[in-house]
């Protein structure tokens, strides 16, 4: 087990290296950020001579040799448009962008597995035929057309609920600033958590839907009618806890995809998280705060993947076996 | 069992949506598509940040809707001799610090914008600032300089006594200008302008408090003005039709009619003074040189029918690069779509063929801009130039057409200094390395009587016989074809009604907030 964590963490470190590297050569290749920085009347040798300043005119791999050495210190380097370090700048914003995914996980669980669940056992139902047409309809929708339709409904046309914004925030621990304890706050999460879980609900129910069919046909289960268990029992204890090992391993991963996401979530809901402090700092060309989201969230789908193999190691011995060889 | 905890969480959802905010009637709950880049003013020149020093800071004078100059923190003005102007200024005016105002804070805002990377080519014809007494100021020029009062206009004095010293944060002066990093002015502000800034998180949110001291008690009763920036256009469209804000700008051209028809809302548009056009490389396409092909593609080009289809009549089809109100608006020169003529001179140029070429185009930084570019790529066809188009984003667009990469390119440009003598120092003047001049002018026009005019125009301060000039250049930049104009992009604001949002607003797109009135 120890070596098996041992590896998966240097596996991590390299995939860690090889983000920063693309997320570099993306960077420098971007366009100037000083263009960005400046009015348009500054002359190009003043320009050039701010890029000198901010060490952009060394070459490529003379900057990103600094950059690792910095970033092995805990420095990602500066945002521009911020004038603070980027890593404050993250920090700032990465309890909006995990709220968010929280409750939009939320949504996922408490839905997806109850329906799933009926779905597979009354495959034949008519709500059944609905939850999963309704979730053909899910999947392909982008999700800022949701979001779009979401603000138009709710907000413009019935004027129940804001339309934009985190709303009013508390700060817990000195650092935490959460919407998640006032009325205001929770008013604002309704919408964006449900244009976030739009793509990954269908996609659980799915397959938590036909993961549990399969367990169904099982020879255990049939085993267990034969003997003559009750319904609820085989579906809700026996053949479900089987059903949870490949979502585990999927959801860990769609986690992931899930701050991924956020960027066009938040950007549409003006949601002051990661996602669209991302979007803004690629149209600004504030290129340090750019490769440092990238390196992060690059940085949580590596922990994410780390711990849900080991997880289900501990599950599930025969991933070990093959593990320690 | 189940029915009492699906009833109580149906209460809880409707109880939840049911929550609201009460908005207090003199709070102003602004949103606008980018908020201030910083709190120190001449960190850089952009629409933004002045927008920004007309609410936290006070110039000495500012444009009126006429045309005219409006007394601010100068009573009044007189010319001393050529090169000097001396500005009286008002008394009892105190800074959000609570220091008093005086002559020293404009000689030390002067000094600071003429070591401003962004602001010192704008005042570079100023020599200095000299203190006559506590409430006079000299403004002196190197050599006589007609647009003394509309740079007056850019000089918001700052607090000098605030932003002397050392900031104990970084050891560093107060007054330092710093783009990229913790400055004392950057985080720190004290104007006399009617609002100070209370609170703010950058790209979140910026709150604005009225200055209790304000000078001027006379216009406005905005107590409090929330500023969010809202970077995209349908969320902040639908934030004002949803009632979360009060006051959103730009308004996006796809959603004015709706707005329009709103109630309880208004829209207030005005023609304004960027104009858009297209440039055409002379030394990289050969054909360009050509003064008939050039006149060619300004005749083939439908400005009219773009500023109606394309951008839904939110633009002014435009003939010559100053706006009306300005004093190189030539009356004479009007649109001059003609397809035949176009062909004809096309024949007479030798190139009834055609020819290909290249151009590039940014896709985020003017209105409809893509759009446009596809346009004129169609309409070019029909006199058989191919144009193979490339059109990126504005972050890597501005290295490109410094490049020169290709054989035309987009430009829009807004006068700084309200002035059509920008346009051609910028745009048309021989490219010039060492002066800086026609460092826009990717087309590379070159022609004497347009460097000669221009240059003149700077030092005549006889208002008639600098119009004239003026107006002359705007006649031979026409007749010479040296560009394609499109047209001015269109200004617009939205607003609750019960507000003075006309009053307001003006063609520079700095609305003076002080003055805004709620009912």
């Amino acid at each position: 087990m120890f070596a098996f964590t041992i590896r998966r963490i240097a596996q991590g470190v390299l995939v860690m290296l090889i983000i920063s590297f693309i997320g570099f050569a993306i960077k420098h290749n971007f366009g100037d950020p000083v263009r960005e920085l400046v009015g348009e009347r500054v002359t190009p040798a003043e320009r050039s001579e701010i890029r000198e300043r901010l060490g952009l005119n060394d070459p490529f791999l003379v900057q990103y040799g600094r950059f690792l050495k910095d970033a092995a210190h805990g420095d990602l380097g500066r945002s521009f448009f911020f004038k603070k370090p980027v890593t404050e700048v993250i920090a700032k914003k990465a309890p909006a962008t995990l709220e968010l995914v929280f409750c939009a996980s939320l949504i996922v669980i408490c839905l997806s597995v109850p329906l799933g669940i009926y779905s597979a056992i009354h495959p034949k139902k008519f709500f059944s035929r609905l939850i999963m047409g309704g979730s053909i309809l899910g999947v392909s929708m982008p999700v800022f057309l949701t979001a779009i339709m979401l603000i138009y409904i709710f907000s413009v046309e019935l004027g129940w609920l804001p339309s934009f914004g985190r709303g009013e925030t508390v700060r817990l621990f000195g650092f935490w600033d959460t919407g998640m304890l006032t009325k205001d706050g929770l008013r604002h999460l309704i919408m964006p958590s449900i244009a976030l879980s739009s793509i990954m609900l269908p996609l659980f129910i799915r397959l938590i839907r036909s993961e549990m069919m399969e367990v169904l046909e099982s020879e255990y289960v049939k085993y267990a009618w034969a003997k003559g268990v009750k319904a609820k029992r085989i579906w809700y204890v026996h053949a479900f806890k089987n059903t949870l090992l490949p979502v585990i391993t999927v959801g860990g991963v769609q986690l992931g995809i899930m701050v991924a996401f956020t960027i066009l979530t938040e950007t549409v809901f003006q949601w002051q998280g990661m996602g669209s402090m991302f979007i803004e700092s690629v149209e600004r060309a504030d290129t340090a705060l750019m490769v440092s989201y990238i390196v992060v969230v690059g940085f949580i789908f590596v922990v994410v993947n780390t711990i849900v193999d080991i997880v289900y190691g501990l599950v599930n011995p025969m991933v070990r076996v093959t593990g320690r060889k | 069992m189940k029915n009492r905890i699906i009833r109580a969480l149906a209460l809880a959802a409707t109880s939840l949506l049911l929550w609201g905010a009460s908005a207090n009637a003199s709070t102003l709950k602004l949103a606008i598509d980018a908020d201030p880049v910083s709190l120190d003013p001449h960190v850089q020149l952009s629409g933004g940040m002045l927008q920004y020093s007309h609410m936290v800071f006070d110039p000495l004078v500012r444009w009126a809707p006429d045309g005219s100059f409006e007394p601010r923190l100068a009573e009044k003005w007189e010319v001393v001799n050529d090169t000097t102007t001396r500005f009286y200024l008002r008394k009892g005016v105190k800074f959000h610090s609570g220091n008093e105002f005086t002559a020293n804070d404009v000689v030390f805002t002067l000094a600071r914008l003429k070591g401003s990377d962004d602001f010192k080519g704008l005042f570079e014809y100023f020599t200095e600032a000299k203190a006559v007494d506590t409430h006079t100021v000299d403004l002196i020029t190197k050599e006589p300089y007609g647009l003394v009062m509309a740079m007056a206009t850019y000089i918001f004095p700052m607090d000098a006594k605030f932003y002397s010293g050392i900031d104990e944060k970084n050891n560093k002066p107060k007054d330092l200008l710093l783009k990229t990093d913790y400055s004392f002015a950057n985080f720190n502000e004290s104007g006399t302008g009617p609002f100070q800034v209370v609170e703010r998180e950058q790209g979140v949110k910026t709150v604005f408090d009225r200055f209790a001291d304000y000078w001027d008690k006379e216009t406005g009763n905005v107590s409090k003005i929330v500023l969010t920036p809202i970077s995209e256009a349908p969320t902040r469209v639908a934030a004002l039709l949803s009632g979360d804000v009060d006051f959103i700008m730009p308004v996006p051209p796809a959603d004015l009619d709706r707005i329009e028809k709103t109630k309880g809302l208004q829209l207030v548009t005005m023609s304004g003074s960027r104009i858009i056009t297209f440039q055409l490389n002379q030394k990289r396409r050969p054909e360009f040189a050509n003064q008939k092909v050039r006149l060619a593609m300004s005749y083939a080009y439908n400005n009219v029918g773009v500023a109606q289809k394309v951008m839904k009549g939110f633009a002014t089809p435009a003939a010559q690069n100053s706006p009306k109100g300005y004093q190189g608006h030539n009356e004479a020169l009007q649109p001059r779509y003609d397809l035949a003529k176009a062909k004809e001179l096309m024949k007479e140029a030798g190139f009834a063929d055609g020819f290909e070429c290249t151009m590039i185009a940014p896709n985020n930084r003017y209105v409809n801009d893509e759009k446009i570019s596809q346009a004129f790529v169609s309409m070019m066809s029909k006199i058989g130039i191919k144009v193979s188009l490339k059109t990126m984003p504005k972050a890597q667009y501005w290295d490109q057409f410094d490049a020169q990469v290709a054989d035309i390119q987009m430009i829009g440009w807004h006068s700084d200094t309200e002035d059509s003598a920008n346009f051609y120092e910028y745009l048309y003047m021989c490219p010039d390395k060492e002066t800086g001049r026609g460092q826009y002018n990717s087309g590379n026009y070159c022609n004497a009587e347009v460097d000669k005019l221009t240059l003149a125009s700077n030092s005549e301060t006889d208002i008639e016989k600098r119009a004239g000039m003026l107006q002359k250049v705007e006649q031979i930049l026409y007749d010479d074809g040296a560009y394609v104009p499109l047209h001015w992009q269109n200004l617009s604001w939205a607003s609750k009604d019960n507000m003075n949002t006309q009053d307001i607003v003006n063609v520079m797109n700095f609305p003076y907030f002080g003055d805004l009135v709620i009912q």
